[in-house]
């Protein structure tokens, strides 16, 4: 098992690498010139070369790829990301508050997404092709189906301005998160209780359980076995979960007006703040290949048959 | 053509495929089927509620809201579509070369598929519409990137089943060269699973780029786009928040089209897939197929 571990994380350094050298070079892409992306956004009124070429100068344009990604490199491992372009502050004190905001709503979400989808999957299998598990199938293809911001303003215009019963924006009460959680476990929990459920029945069809009622096992035990076993798998996918529901609230909190860091993207993504933009995809990458590590290591703990395949 | 007789026995499916088709077809034949031009506007119609000429009301510039959900399905339905061939092309080949040749290119291009997987695919998308600017292009080219990648991930395994196969190995003896094989030999027995990723990531890249336009980071503004129809209708949600009805329910429609069919082809194609089984890796490998769909929502 430490191993294991060891192996695991031993693999991450290069792929870290790797990410945080694509997110540099992410920068070279853009057709303008982030010198004169500063000076337009600091208002400078007339351009000029000379003015280009001290600015380029100033940012450390001049010197060498591979240097600049180093000395970028040593200074995002000190969560200096630089100055925004626009408003000329440390990108961290954008970033970091708006992080704190997403992560409140991505792992409030997370716990109503996990038992939501624990508690219908595991209802959805005992009761396999009864009316309820294809009605609970059928109503949570239909929300999967549903853009997440057609959900959000038809619950807005419905909540929050018919009933008046919910704030439409922001994240003032406990009251604000109702929404946007909401929206959010509608459209994940519906993907995943079909794992959950789907994991169950492959449990349920094993010759352990066949043998378990053969010796007379009352069936509440029966399924509690199977509910062990199956919520190995559910470890895994709520471990992928958490980044992929942390990047995707994007469209949420742009409705929501939620001050996080789907909104402080998109406004930087429109106003052409570079560093902004390279600091969310390295901090939500990193997050990604963590998660994704913890949750192998997590699920190699519990089920030793995967130890083997690395 | 037996694969088509297969689907058209499950009515869900072949319903499916009807509204599908009639989409595509309809979105390709727009200037014909729309019964106004999507950009006309005409200010003494504002928010006029449905009529005989104007059979879904007309919008805030007083446009016909029907014309423009017909033209909307260019954009917002079959240049998806163009960006996901694409992307299936390419990754098909890169996979096709890494599970049929292995050894040392079959390595590099894995490990690059690793680095491309290691990013959350929404995060990529704002990272190559983020450096390159806003617009519909923008977003196709970053889809492309995005998911070439994971066709070349499953074409990969897909192709090292066929590689190892006695027809391929007596297709090698008798002096076929490796084009003529893949062509010939393993290229159709990879259809089946290319067909059920790509339609598999065909919804929730519709369901993208709308949320893209909605956000403001996709087409640019008089064209019409699902997405940026609802936009449009979101300054005056609370007044007239039928606005919102007709693309939302278009897309509604149309991705739990696309969603029943991928399934119902899964079905099809792998009916393995289906019954539950007893398999790790099969079960595994569905559900990661389900999670990435839902990364992109």
């Amino acid at each position: 098992m430490a191993l294991y571990t060891l192996k695991r994380v031993g693999a991450l350094t290069p792929l870290l690498v790797v990410i945080s050298f694509l997110t540099f070079v992410l920068n070279g892409l853009s057709p303008m010139d982030p010198a004169e992306v500063v000076l337009h956004a600091q208002g400078v009124p007339t351009i000029t070369d000379e003015l280009i070429a001290a600015t380029r100068a100033e940012l450390g344009m001049d010197r060498p790829l591979l240097i600049r990604y180093g000395d970028w490199l040593l200074a995002s491992l000190q969560l200096d990301f630089g100055d925004s372009f626009i408003t000329g502050k440390p990108v961290w004190s954008l970033l970091g508050p708006a992080l704190l905001n997403t992560m409140k709503l991505t792992l409030v979400s997370s716990l109503f997404i996990v038992v939501l989808s624990i508690a219908l999957g595991v209802v959805c299998a005992l009761k396999e092709g009864k009316w309820l598990d294809l009605s609970v199938r059928g109503v949570s293809f239909l929300l999967t189906s549903m853009p997440a911001y057609w959900l959000a303003a038809l619950m807005v215009w419905y909540f929050a301005v018919k009933l008046d019963l919910l704030p439409t924006s922001g994240m003032d009460t406990a009251g604000s998160y109702v929404l946007p959680v909401a929206v959010i476990v509608i459209g994940y929990a519906g993907i995943y209780f079909r794992v959950i459920r789907s994991s169950m029945l492959s449990n349920l069809n094993e010759d352990y359980v066949l043998y378990g009622r053969a010796c007379g096992m009352s069936e509440r035990k029966l399924t509690l076995y199977v509910l062990r076993n199956s919520l190995q798998v559910a470890v895994s996918v709520f471990g992928l979960a958490i980044p992929i529901i942390l990047g995707s609230t994007v469209v949420v909190e742009n409705i929501f007006a939620w001050p996080g860091l789907g909104t402080l993207t998109v406004n930087s993504i429109l106003g052409r703040d570079f560093p902004v933009i390279q600091a969310y995809v390295l901090v939500l990458a990193v997050a990604f290949v963590l998660f994704n590590t913890v949750s192998d290591v997590m699920n190699a703990a519990m089920n030793p048959r995967l130890r083997k395949e690395l | 053509m037996k694969l088509l007789e297969k689907l058209m026995k499950d009515r869900l499916a072949a319903a499916s495929l009807a509204v599908v088709a009639a989409t595509l077809l309809i979105g390709l034949c727009a200037p014909l089927v729309a019964p106004h031009p999507p950009n006309e506007a005409n200010m003494e119609l504002r928010f006029a509620g449905a009529s005989w000429t104007y059979w879904l009301g007309n919008d805030h510039l007083g446009r016909c809201i029907l014309s423009r959900l017909i033209y909307g399905i260019r954009p917002s339905v079959l240049w998806v579509l163009a960006a996901l061939g694409a992307a299936a092309c390419f990754g098909a080949a890169l996979g096709f070369i890494a599970g049929y040749f292995r050894g040392r290119i079959d390595a590099v291009l894995m490990r690059i598929c690793d680095v491309m997987l290691s990013f959350p695919g929404y995060v990529m998308t704002l990272a190559i519409v983020g450096m390159l600017g806003a617009g519909l292009t923008n977003i196709l080219l970053a889809f492309v990137v995005m998911k070439w990648a994971w066709f070349a991930r499953v074409i990969r395994t897909t192709v090292m089943q066929y590689a190892d196969a006695d027809y391929v190995k007596f297709a090698k003896v008798l002096g076929i060269g490796h084009l003529g094989i893949m062509k010939r030999h393993i290229a159709l027995a990879a259809l089946p699973e290319i067909s059920v990723i790509a339609s598999s990531s065909f919804g929730s890249m519709i369901l993208q780029i709308s949320g893209l336009s909605f956000l403001g980071l996709g087409i640019e503004a008089p064209h019409a786009e699902w997405g940026m129809m609802m936009n449009e209708a979101r300054s005056v949600m609370f007044t007239r928040p039928e606005l919102m009805l007709a693309p939302g329910l278009a897309i509604i429609v149309v991705v739990s089209a696309v969603n029943f069919l991928s399934d119902a082809l899964q079905k099809v194609l792998d009916p393995k897939l289906a019954v539950s089984g007893k398999r790790a890796s099969v079960r595994i490998g569905g559900m990661l197929r389900g999670l990435r769909k839902k990364e992109a929502a």
